[in-house]
This record gives C-alpha cells, sequence and structure tokens, in this order.
C-alpha cells in the first residue's frame, strides 16, 4: 500500500495536517479535514472551512491545495495526511485501518548500522516534525491498540519526546507505545529516570542488540562504545520499570554467536519481556553492505532454531519477524509473526499457489530485489 | 553527507589491552571450566587460563569475545561494565537481604517410630516432658515474626509432631494472628509420619491452610526396615496418610522426603519406582547426616560418601529416563545446583549457601526454648554437644542469639570465600560453607576440604552435572531446563519412549 504522493502545491504556507474526507461535510464540521477531490469528480462549490484541498484533477480555488497528484487512490476517508506546501509532496500519517502503526519522529540518529532500513540524516527535523506529530495525535481517532515510535534515534529529540509521550498518554492512554531506540541515550541514570518519570501507563522499549560481543555490535552499529551504552540503558530502563524487549537484526554478523547472544540476554538481561529476532530489509543501507551482511535465511535455520530454544527452554518470550514461512523449520512456525506492516508488504507470484499464504508474513516489497532462493509454495 | 562504514578491525581491542576480572577455573573432561564472580562458566580448550595469565591470548579469535561476554575479562575498547556484573552478583545473593525465612518449632521430641538413623526421637510416653509449653511457642512465635523477612514459613516438626497435636492447634492460630498483626506473610508446614494422622487432624490442616510434608523412604521392604515402629507398619500406614491428606488436603500440599540408609545404598531404582507409583513428581536423593544417633550407629545406617554418590549417579540416570518418557519428576538436589549453575538466580537452600545458611536463613526453636542455627544442631545438642545452641527463647531476642558467641564462632567459618580449599575452587559459587557438618565429622568448624565429605559430595555432584551441560544433550538439557522454570517437559521428549 502506497505510503507518499505528490502534486503541485499552491496557496500553501508550510505543512498541513488534516484528516481526508471525500464527503460535502457540515461547515463546522470542517476544521480538521482536508477534503479530498478523486479522479473524475465534479468539484463541489463549496470548499471553504476545510484546512485544505487535495485533488487529483486540476481544481479553481484559492484555498490552500495540492493537484495534480501523480497517485490518488490509495486515500480513504479518515486518513491521516500531511501535505508539504513547499515540495507538493503528500504523505499518509495515520491509516485506521491498518496493523500497525507508526509515529516517525526523527531522521538523526547516533548510530549508523550497517543494515539501517532508514539511513540517518544530519539535519535538524526535530522541531518541524514534533510539530507534525503533535497534530497527528490530536487526529488519530480511532485510538489504535499500538503505537511504534520511530525514527532515526527518538531520544535525540530531548524534551520534545518526553512531551509527545506525555501527550500521547492524555489523548490515547489506550494505546500501547513501542518506542524503538538504541537504548544508549539510556544509560544516563537521569534520562532513564525523566523518562520514566512521564509515566505512560503501557509502554515499552524496542533496543537492539547484534553480539554479547561489545566489539561485533560496535562494528554493526558502526559506533565505538555503543555496546556498553546500550547494556547499560538496559539496566537503567529496568531500574527505573521501564519495560524492554530486544530487537535482533539476522545477518551475516550476527548469526555466528545468535544462540550465544541468547545465553547472554538470559543472564545479564533477564527483565526483558521479549526479544524479536527480525530478517534482514533490503532496502536503506542495505543494498550497500549487502555482501558483508548477507546470509540466505534457509542457511541460518540451525542456528536460529537453537537460539529460538534456547530463548524458550529460560523461559523469555520470544518471536520471529520478517521471515516467510517457506524458509523457516516448521519447528520454528508457532514464533513466527505476521509482521509486517500493510504499505511495505508483498508476496511472490509462486506464493499465490502456497497453502500456507493465510498464515505467512510475507515478503518486504523491497524483498523483491533480494530474498531466499528457498521461497516456494507449500 | 553520506556517511562511511569502518572494518570490524577498528572496533577490536589491542592485545595489550586485555585485562582481567575475578573468575575461578578448573580442569574438566579434557576442557577447562572458567568461572566468573556471578557463576557465568564457559568451557574452553585446556591452557586457556595460562595464555590469559600470560597476556597471550588472541583477541580476535571467538574465545576471546566468549571470554569477553562471560565476564572474564574485558579490554580498553569497552568498559568493564561493572556495574552489570555487580548487578548479577546482588542478583545471585539476593537471598539474603530480609533474613531468617524458614523457623523450624520442635512441638515435640516424643516419637512412636524408632528409626535407626533419628536424632532425636524418645519413646516415653510420658506428656509433657518433651512436649513444647505454651510460654514456649508463644516466645517462639514472638522470635519468629522478629525476623526482618516479610515472609516467613513456620515448620511444625518433632519427634512426630501430630503426638503433641494440641499444642499444634495452639501455635497455627495464634502464629497467624500474629504474623496478620505484623504484616507479614505465613506459610505453615507440618513435617509427619502421618502414621497417627486422623481424618480429623487432616481436616484441620487443611482448614487452617497447613501443607503436609512426609517420609516415604522406598517401598514397603525398605521403609519398614528403616523406618521401626510398633506393627511393623510404617509403610502401609504412611502411604494409607499420603492419599488421604491428598484427598483431604489437595494433590499438591503433599509432600514426600526420604533418606539415604546403607539399606537404601543398592536399591535406588526402587525408590524412584516407588515415588512414580505414587504419583510423586519431585524426589530428593539425599545422604543421611552425619549426626546424632545416625553417627553412633554408623554400622548400621552409614557407609562412604563414594557409595552414595554412586547411588546419586544410578539415581539421576533413572529420573532422566522416567522424564524422557514423559513423566515429570524432578530431583530436587539437581535442581538446586543446576538453578545454581545455569540461572541467573541464587536459591534458599539453606546446606548451599556462603554465607552459610544455618541462623541466616534458619532457626529451630527446640520444644525446651533453646534455639538452634539449624535441625543439625540440635541433633548434635542432643548428643550433649550444645557448640550450636544460640540461646533460649525465654532468655534472649533476635540480637542477642544472633551475636552470641555460638553464633560469632560459627560466623566466623561461614564463608566460602575465605575458606582454605574453597576459595580458589572452580565451584565455590555454586557450593557453600557448612561449619556444623564440619564441627560434627572433623571436629573443627573450618573444616579440611580434602577429607570432607561435604565437599566430595558437592565436587563430585557438580561435576557429574557439568558433565551433561558440556555434553549439551537437548533432551536432557530441556529437562534440566523444565525442572527449572517449571514448564511442560520438551514436546519430542513426552512423545518419546
Amino acid at each position: 500500500m502506497r505510503l507518499t504522493t505528490a502534486g503541485l502545491a499552491r496557496n500553501m504556507k508550510g505543512a498541513v495536517v488534516g484528516r481526508i474526507t471525500t464527503q460535502d461535510l457540515p461547515f463546522h464540521d470542517r476544521t480538521e479535514h482536508i477534503r479530498f477531490l478523486p479522479e473524475g469528480i465534479e468539484q463541489s462549490s463549496d470548499l471553504s472551512g476545510y484546512r485544505a484541498i487535495l485533488s487529483h484533477d486540476d481544481v479553481v480555488t484559492e484555498f490552500p491545495v495540492i493537484e495534480r497528484l501523480r497517485e490518488s487512490d490509495h486515500f480513504r476517508d479518515g486518513d491521516v495526511i500531511v501535505m508539504e506546501g513547499e515540495s507538493g509532496f503528500v504523505r499518509s500519517l495515520y491509516r485506521p485501518y491498518e496493523r500497525h502503526h507508526s509515529m516517525f519522529v526523527t531522521e538523526r540518529c547516533s548510530s549508523n548500522c550497517l543494515m539501517c532500513s532508514q539511513p540517518p540524516k544530519d539535519h535538524d527535523d526535530v522541531e518541524s516534525l514534533t510539530k507534525r506529530n503533535q497534530e497527528l495525535i490530536g487526529l488519530m481517532r480511532p485510538a489504535p491498540d499500538y503505537l511504534t515510535i520511530t525514527g532515526g534515534e527518538p531520544t535525540l529529540l530531548g524534551d520534545h519526546l518526553f512531551q509527545l509521550i506525555d501527550q500521547l498518554s492524555t489523548a490515547l492512554p489506550t494505546t500501547e507505545l513501542h518506542v524503538l531506540t538504541n537504548g544508549r541515550t539510556f544509560a544516563w541514570p537521569e534520562y532513564a529516570q525523566r523518562f520514566a518519570a512521564v509515566g505512560h501507563p503501557n509502554i515499552c522499549l524496542g533496543v537492539p542488540l547484534y553480539s554479547d560481543c561489545a566489539g561485533d555490535h560496535d562494528h554493526i552499529v558502526q559506533a565505538k562504545g555503543a555496546f556498553d551504552q546500550t547494556v547499560a540503558g538496559l539496566h537503567q530502563a529496568a531500574r527505573n520499570g521501564i519495560r524492554v524487549e530486544i530487537r535482533v537484526v539476522l545477518h551475516r554478523l550476527t548469526i555466528p554467536r545468535l544462540a550465544k547472544l541468547a545465553e547472554y540476554i538470559y543472564r545479564n538481561l533477564s527483565f526483558v519481556e521479549h526479544v524479536a529476532l527480525m530478517g534482514l530489509e533490503y532496502v536503506g543501507y542495505t543494498p550497500r553492505n549487502i555482501g558483508e551482511l548477507w546470509i540466505d535465511p534457509f542457511d541460518y535455520q540451525a542456528e536460529l532454531e537453537r537460539a529460538v530454544n534456547s530463548l524458550v527452554m529460560r523461559g523469555i518470550t520470544v518471536s520471529i519477524y520478517n521471515h516467510q514461512l517457506c524458509v523457516l523449520k516448521p519447528s520454528l512456525w508457532p514464533f513466527a509473526q505476521k509482521s509486517i506492516s500493510d504499505w511495505k508488504n508483498l508476496y511472490l507470484p509462486e506464493c499465490e499457489r502456497c497453502s500456507a499464504l493465510a498464515e505467512c508474513g510475507g515478503l518486504f516489497k523491497w524483498a523483491v530485489k533480494k530474498h531466499s532462493e528457498h521461497i516456494r509454495a507449500l | 553527507m553520506a556517511r562511511s562504514f569502518y572494518p570490524a578491525e577498528h572496533y577490536a581491542p589491542e592485545p595489550q589491552q586485555v585485562s582481567l576480572l575475578p573468575f575461578r577455573f578448573a580442569r574438566l573432561s579434557g576442557q577447562e571450566l572458567l568461572v566468573n564472580e556471578a557463576g557465568e562458566f564457559l568451557f574452553a580448550p585446556e591452557g586457556t587460563t595460562q595464555s590469559l595469565a600470560d597476556g597471550v591470548v588472541d583477541v580476535r579469535s571467538e574465545l576471546y569475545k566468549d571470554l569477553k561476554a562471560k565476564h572474564i575479562v574485558f579490554d580498553d575498547t569497552s568498559s568493564p561494565l561493572l556495574d552489570v556484573l555487580a548487578t548479577k552478583i546482588r542478583t545471585k545473593y539476593d537471598h539474603l537481604s530480609g533474613g531468617t525465612k524458614l523457623h523450624i518449632f520442635v512441638v515435640t521430641l516424643r516419637c512412636e517410630h524408632s528409626c535407626h538413623y533419628c536424632q532425636v526421637s524418645r519413646q516415653t510416653a510420658t506428656k509433657g516432658e518433651f512436649d513444647m509449653s505454651e510460654a514456649t511457642a508463644d516466645r517462639s512465635i514472638s522470635l519468629m515474626l522478629d525476623s526482618p523477612s516479610p515472609h516467613v514459613t513456620l515448620e511444625l516438626q518433632g519427634g512426630e509432631p501430630l503426638l503433641a497435636f494440641d499444642i499444634i492447634q495452639y501455635i497455627v492460630p495464634r502464629a497467624k494472628e500474629q504474623a496478620q498483626l505484623r504484616g507479614k506473610g505465613l506459610d505453615i508446614v507440618v513435617t509427619t509420619n502421618l502414621a497417627c494422622a486422623t481424618d480429623e487432624m487432616l481436616t484441620y490442616f487443611r482448614d487452617e491452610g497447613v501443607r503436609v510434608s512426609t517420609s516415604l523412604d522406598g517401598p514397603a521392604f525398605l521403609h519398614n526396615k528403616n523406618r521401626p515402629r510398633p506393627g511393623n507398619d510404617s509403610y502401609e500406614r504412611a502411604i494409607d496418610g499420603i492419599e488421604r491428606s491428598r484427598a483431604i488436603l489437595g494433590f499438591n500440599n503433599v509432600a514426600a522426603l526420604m533418606t539415604t540408609t546403607a539399606a537404601s545404598l543398592d536399591h535406588v531404582e526402587e525408590i524412584i519406582e516407588e515415588y512414580v507409583r505414587r504419583d510423586f513428581h519431585t524426589i530428593f536423593l539425599r545422604p543421611i547426616s552425619p549426626y546424632g544417633f545416625a553417627l553412633k550407629t554408623k554400622t548400621k545406617t552409614g557407609y562412604e560418601m563414594e557409595r552414595f554418590l554412586e547411588f546419586y549417579k544410578k539415581g539421576l540416570n533413572h529420573i532422566l529416563a522416567i522424564n524422557r518418557g514423559g513423566y515429570r519428576l524432578t530431583e530436587i538436589y539437581s535442581q538446586i545446583l543446576l538453578s545454581k549453575i545455569l540461572t541467573p538466580q541464587g536459591t534458599g537452600y539453606v546446606d548451599l549457601q556462603s554465607p552459610a545458611g544455618q541462623a541466616w536463613n534458619v532457626l529451630v526453636y527446640n520444644y525446651n526454648g533453646d534455639v538452634f542455627a539449624s535441625d543439625e544442631s540440635r541433633m548434635l545438642a542432643e548428643m550433649q554437644d550444645w557448640t550450636f545452641r544460640l540461646g533460649n527463647v525465654h532468655r534472649d531476642n533476635r540480637h542477642s542469639l544472633f551475636t552470641s558467641e555460638a553464633a560469632l564462632n560459627m560466623f566466623e567459618v561461614s564463608c566460602n570465600q575465605s575458606l582454605a580449599g574453597c576459595s580458589d575452587c572452580a565451584f565455590q559459587s555454586y557450593c557453600g560453607a557448612d561449619p556444623i557438618y564440619h564441627h560434627a565429622t572433623q571436629g573443627d568448624m573450618y573444616g579440611h576440604r580434602p577429607t570432607s565429605g561435604f565437599c566430595k559430595r558437592n565436587m563430585e555432584v557438580i561435576k557429574h552435572l557439568f558433565a551433561f551441560i558440556n555434553e549439551d544433550d537437548p533432551q536432557t538439557m530441556g529437562i534440566f531446563w523444565a525442572w527449572l522454570t517449571g514448564n511442560p517437559l520438551p514436546v519430542q521428549v513426552a512423545k518419546c519412549d
């Protein structure tokens, strides 16, 4: 499912966040809405009172508008979008009907992982993205069950992150938050204390740990001292009652010590509530480093099974993300989750003949370019 | 503004940067076993310790990564994460916080059994002479609740405590009332041979939430041989008592313990089968205590530690086979040691602690008000050896008990970290100190490790368990972990056989 499109912006300054409607709403209901005119629809005479106008075709109006959209058939009533006045860029921020929801808070990062799917950019987007996200939270209805806060490295927002979480705890108190962070900032006891003090009722950190050995982890995240900070950060989080899960991306550099990492987690981080073992995404930095990273998932099943069994025996909850059932050993199927966001998800032509299709998480759409050699219909 | 990537070497240490953290080691089955301060271990090739001492370990090797991940070495590329190591050690000692948890009340010395290995029982029928008085019970309850522990266990013992059922009925409601007043959790257990247990008594225990712990030494021929009583029907009465207890109190509120006598040594499989036949899911293969009458009558019941170890190893193999067949049966001593070896947690098991568990983890209130550091201590006292009598409930408070000459003498030698033969032992963090055992067997609380039965037993059992761990058979390890976590036995295990 498409996430972004673009058109020609007119009468606009800055960005507009709003909820899409194709209906001719009563005037007093229009303030939160962006009026969307799909392809071939007669222009309504009265377009006043909306936050902005979005149109597939040309439209005659003096209100803020993006028109002549490249694509527009992915919009549905109720979607929350942001329209960029400078570029004519339109990005979907929240689609209530999807299973996974995320809030992107910054492109900046303190690490530079070899397989980053969202390579960091060193420009200051904190203020603008925070403003956008504050508006987004106000429009997130119905409240999602889960919301992932992601970046970049969210803790680089400083106080803005606390403000967002505080706003979420008031506006969407029933929504469980997952903050995807490298955990390094939590090594400062004061930071972990302040984070805990925000007092969100249902929040969990998702923290990547790639090896039981500092040098290997630091190499993978391309930051000296990162392992120490992450492990110390996880301890500080736990000490302050903040829940944590560990996320491990599986590739040629993490597979050899995976079972040892499982043991390390059990002995050193026994408080973690969940370990997620995730397939490599062929996007972002990964294509550049693919020679160093690639191992066919079919070829690491023994190591994966060993690590999963080790965690399960020790009573730690474990999940496998981003893997196709035809590549996984059947003994691992119970741990496989359909974890890929709808807009990133696809299946290959041979998948259509597969009897396990309904249970399978499928592939990332960018996996078309690089995936296991062993994908086949079951 | 594309960022650049650096190769693995950029993040690896230089050889001269390696520093050691505290660890101990032993040679074991052609390898070296290295154990860090928190009990984490690593099997490494022979010569590893030497290469660490010489500073020639290859920092680019997988072995080096293992050593670093196990908190045995650190280097300049990363901090030693001492905070994390400290947390792990603190977790291992967590059971020390809070103070004494187990409180044994000897409500009477009277017993209708005359077991050869029993240290304390009296055959007298005279009521009163060897029963706990109400005044002693009141003081004992008060001292028990003076323990800083937020949750205590009261164990009603004897003799045969059911012969003094009236004093039990006096103690139970008062202990509960006092515990509630002081906001403390309280579990109550009665240790009984069940021979005289009436349905009325069992109903009382059910209503008061008292659990039952009994003795089952094996099949009839063995149990009755070990545990003589008039009529020679100890076994029949125990089985009948177990069944009635389960029916009245609920299946999970009845446990059984066995004692290994010389007569038991050739029958470990029959003993285990008896536990399975009676639908027990735990068994404790424990050696006879070298105390009291057991020491005096060594010809009848005693044996060399080697023979017990054979018994234990053969028994553990049989127990593993039973688990492979899908029947869950946990061997308690192995479970305790495996927990110390494989998990981040410590255990509260009194006999394997450093500082020694006596007094810190258990106190015994004798029928006459004498307070002892352990059950074994009062058994020695029955043989006129009062070395470990900390005081008396009518004269002492918690402070004076714990600062008594008897207590301080014992505490002096209660940390295996500072005992010769233990301080550099690879198994130190899994083992404990037992001043009372060494006093009883060697006449010296400090103890002499090369001739110590305690040392021999634990060294052998720990090595035996490490042999399984090193072998790493998925079925065996699956069973061990099921014992540790309470999770179901591994599925493939249940299917087999």
